[in-house]
């Protein structure tokens, strides 16, 4: 039964940060890339506004460190909790 | 050396080496024909993967498509990349620990079904076979291109080509050839546009260029605010233009974002690698790979726009395009630098005919009031001409009023502060202007060596074959492991497994190439429903299948196939039935669109439409038994990944 509990509480720490990156990946996409543009048009990033540049380039950029950020996070958490590899 | 013989030489040396490679790494049991025995490393999967995925459309469309389209476009980098983010989170680290060969068998597994899993195997050939027409079309055209033979005798080089190595190697030889074509296409790609950039910003780096500041100005202004003022000058949108439906790119983004984690062909590339932590940071990995080229994308697309305005308005390059004269056909047939015009002109991709006789080319956007007035005067022109009656005086009097019309809208229309008619044009002189000529003739615009040219060629080559390659393994595998061991005849052998493995991928390499001969509609739309139907089928049911243990066999079951009918229905609906055209239902206008959803939107109400049916389906049916809530139990942990088993 401990077992269960222990896999149980870290499944909850992996949701966790799954929904945690999930927001950062929405924000610098969707919002900050579509649904904020026209709100952030006074930050000008050469020659356009920040919506422009994170829809054609930033939020590029956020998705690799989120990816590599999430690998990094998961590792440490399967070492926390004994089940890695 | 000519360009032709250069361009033999370098695609020569770059198939030699495919073939050799998948020689050296053909395959030689079902493990490694369907998942290279699992001994790929992270780093070198991340590779084979953005090769797998950056296809002909990647490679060769996309930048064109955001030059044209600017911000709006701006959908295909954000979705195309962001879907990485979903695959690296939700899906590829507990696909992986299940430890089987393909989609259907984890949909067939954790649904405890063969229907579930037949169903899976229709989605998957839905999808699969839609996509490879476009690759099978890409490859026709870049051979027909770059080898001067016709598309179709291009077509079946390039069959023959995929047939050699992918048949045999299956996914290791596959794998290692992909990496090799990753390397010759990601430097084709980006060394025109390291010299683009430097040329027009002084900055090397096409992703500093792009908010860099403008060099052949003097740098007093930057490069984007540059291209803005030239093509608006010249009565386009904007490049940085806002877009006219927020609704809709918002829902285009997210379709193309969760069409590509559920993509069957990317999804396996994920069985490769040895542990799970593996397959979380090898999605990292891939999307550095496919990062690399669309980063650099839109920096091309804008540079090379602005470099073909700037060749048809010599003026605008230091000032106001409509203060110079536009080009002049004496120069395009004189100057060596500007060759590139009439041998692109020899492919139909670049069109233009001097309308008003004035000797030279003037490149703007024609108001519609224009364009419409010369269609009816053309009409009315063929009318009389055609017209066998005697008395032609009423036809007359129509050319003559619609002549008349002309007049008025040149009159109306404005190029800058004079109208159409005080500058003496009838109408826009460069009257084709093919998306692809942006990354095609890119080296010739920005006039690199011949080597460069060939090097592109081959680069557009890698791309198609490379993704053509994956998916004509996603389909074998889901016919011989899926349908013939999994449904049909599970005590076939081993070899004989392989054996139906090779065979099934040669008859679809057979069919994707007659149906890249015929096919049924633009490729665009035919993709377009591919991540559409991805979005809808194969992504909400893994993601269900690891997420949740209530969903059963028949909530599943059900959501697949209302994403699969609601989208393909949706789609068909405006675009014909089976891409036929004429037999669409309703016009493929924004107006027409339910709530302003365009076809290539309607991936994630799909997706949606699938969660709802199969959460309220599961709702009222059986909870799946105890040992399928082990196996999502045992996938979300990743102790205890190993080999993967054959079953």
């Amino acid at each position: 039964m401990a077992e269960t509990k222990q896999s149980n509480a870290y499944w909850a720490a992996n949701v966790r940060i799954i929904l945690i990156s999930l927001v950062i990946w929405f924000v610098c996409s969707f919002g900050l890339g579509i649904l904020l543009r026209p709100a952030l048009k006074g930050i000008s990033v050469g020659g356009a506004d920040l919506g422009f540049w994170f829809a054609q380039n930033g939020s590029i950029y956020v998705f690799l460190i989120l990816i590599f950020a999430y690998a990094r996070r998961m590792n440490k958490l399967d070492k926390e909790f004994g089940v890695e590899e | 050396m000519d360009q032709f013989t250069l361009n033999l030489i370098v695609i020569g040396a770059s198939f030699a080496l495919y073939f050799g490679i998948a020689f050296w790494a053909r395959a030689s049991s079902t493990a490694e024909f369907y998942a290279a025995g699992q001994g790929v490393g992270p780093v070198v999967n991340g590779m084979a993967t953005a090769a797998d995925w950056m296809s002909a459309a990647s490679f060769i469309s996309m930048a064109g498509l955001i030059a044209f389209g600017g911000y709006n476009n701006s959908v295909f980098l954000m979705g195309w990349t962001g879907g990485y983010v979903l695959l690296a989170l939700l899906l590829a680290p507990y696909l992986r620990k299940f430890g089987k060969f393909t989609v259907p068998e984890f949909v067939g597994d954790r649904f405890y079904s063969t229907s579930a899993r037949m169903v899976a195997v229709v989605c998957l050939l839905v999808i699969s076979i839609t996509y490879v027409i476009g690759q099978m079309v890409g490859v026709g055209v870049t051979f027909a291109r770059f080898l001067e033979v016709s598309t179709s005798t291009g077509l079946y080089i390039g069959s023959a080509v995929v047939f050699a190595y992918a048949v045999f190697g299956g996914m290791k030889g596959i794998t290692y050839t992909q990496v090799a074509q990753y390397v010759v296409l990601i430097i084709a790609y980006t060394i025109p546009a390291l010299f683009i950039s430097l040329n027009l910003t002084g900055n090397i780096l096409p992703q500093l260029g792009l908010i860099g500041s403008y060099a052949p100005s003097g740098g007093d202004v930057s490069f984007l605010a540059k291209l803005d003022s030239v093509v608006k000058e010249l009565g386009f949108a904007a490049y940085t233009a806002d877009t006219s439906n927020m609704f809709n790119m918002f829902l285009v983004t997210m379709s193309l974002m969760i069409g590509t984690a559920g993509l069957p062909h990317v999804i396996i590339r994920f069985f490769t690698v040895p542990k799970v932590s593996d397959a979380r940071s090898s999605a990292g990995w891939a999307l550095v790979f496919i990062a690399l080229l669309y980063t650099v994308a839109p920096a091309v697309g804008s540079m090379a726009r602005l470099n073909i305005t700037t060749t048809f308005w010599p003026n605008a390059e230091t000032g106001n395009a409509l203060d110079g004269d536009a080009i002049k056909i004496a120069d395009i047939d004189s100057n060596p630098d500007l060759i590139w015009i009439r041998n692109w002109e020899k492919t139909g991709l670049l069109k233009f005919t001097d309308l008003n006789g004035d000797g030279m080319i003037q490149y703007f956007n024609e108001p519609a009031a224009v364009t419409n007035a010369n269609k009816a005067l053309a009409a009315a022109k063929k009318a009389l001409a055609d017209s066998t009656e005697a008395d032609k005086t009423a036809l007359q009097t129509k050319v003559t009023e619609a002549e008349a019309a002309v007049a008025t809208a040149l009159g109306a229309a404005k190029l800058g502060d004079k109208t159409l008619a005080e500058r003496g044009l009838v109408g826009n002189e460069l009257t084709t202007v093919n998306n692809d000529i942006m990354v095609l003739a890119n080296p010739e615009i920005a006039k690199l060596p011949g080597w460069v040219i060939a090097l592109v060629a081959a680069g557009g080559l890698a791309a198609a074959l490379s993704t053509a390659a994956g998916l004509l393994l996603a389909i074998s595998s889901a016919i011989s492991h899926d349908l013939i061991k999994g449904a049909l005849n599970p005590s076939i052998s081993e070899k004989g497994e392989l054996l139906a493995a090779r065979i099934s991928m040669a008859f679809a390499i057979v069919l994707a190439t007659w149906l890249g001969l015929n096919p049924p509609g633009f490729a665009a739309q035919v993709v377009a429903l591919a991540f559409g139907l991805a979005a809808a089928t194969i992504f909400p049911v893994l993601m269900m299948g690891i997420f949740s243990k209530r969903i059963g066999k028949e909530g599943a079951i059900a959501g697949m196939i209302v994403g699969l009918v609601s989208t393909a229905v949706y789609i068909f609906l405006y675009l014909g039935w089976f891409f036929i055209p004429g037999t669409n239902v309703l016009p493929n206008t924004p107006a027409a669109h339910f709530l302003g959803i365009s076809p290539a939107a309607f991936g994630p109400v799909g997706a949606l439409l699938n969660f709802a049916t199969a959460y309220v389906v599961s709702m009222i049916t059986k909870a799946p038994p105890r040992d399928v809530v082990e196996l999502v139990e045992s996938i979300r942990v990743p102790k205890g990944a190993g080999a993967a088993q054959a079953h």
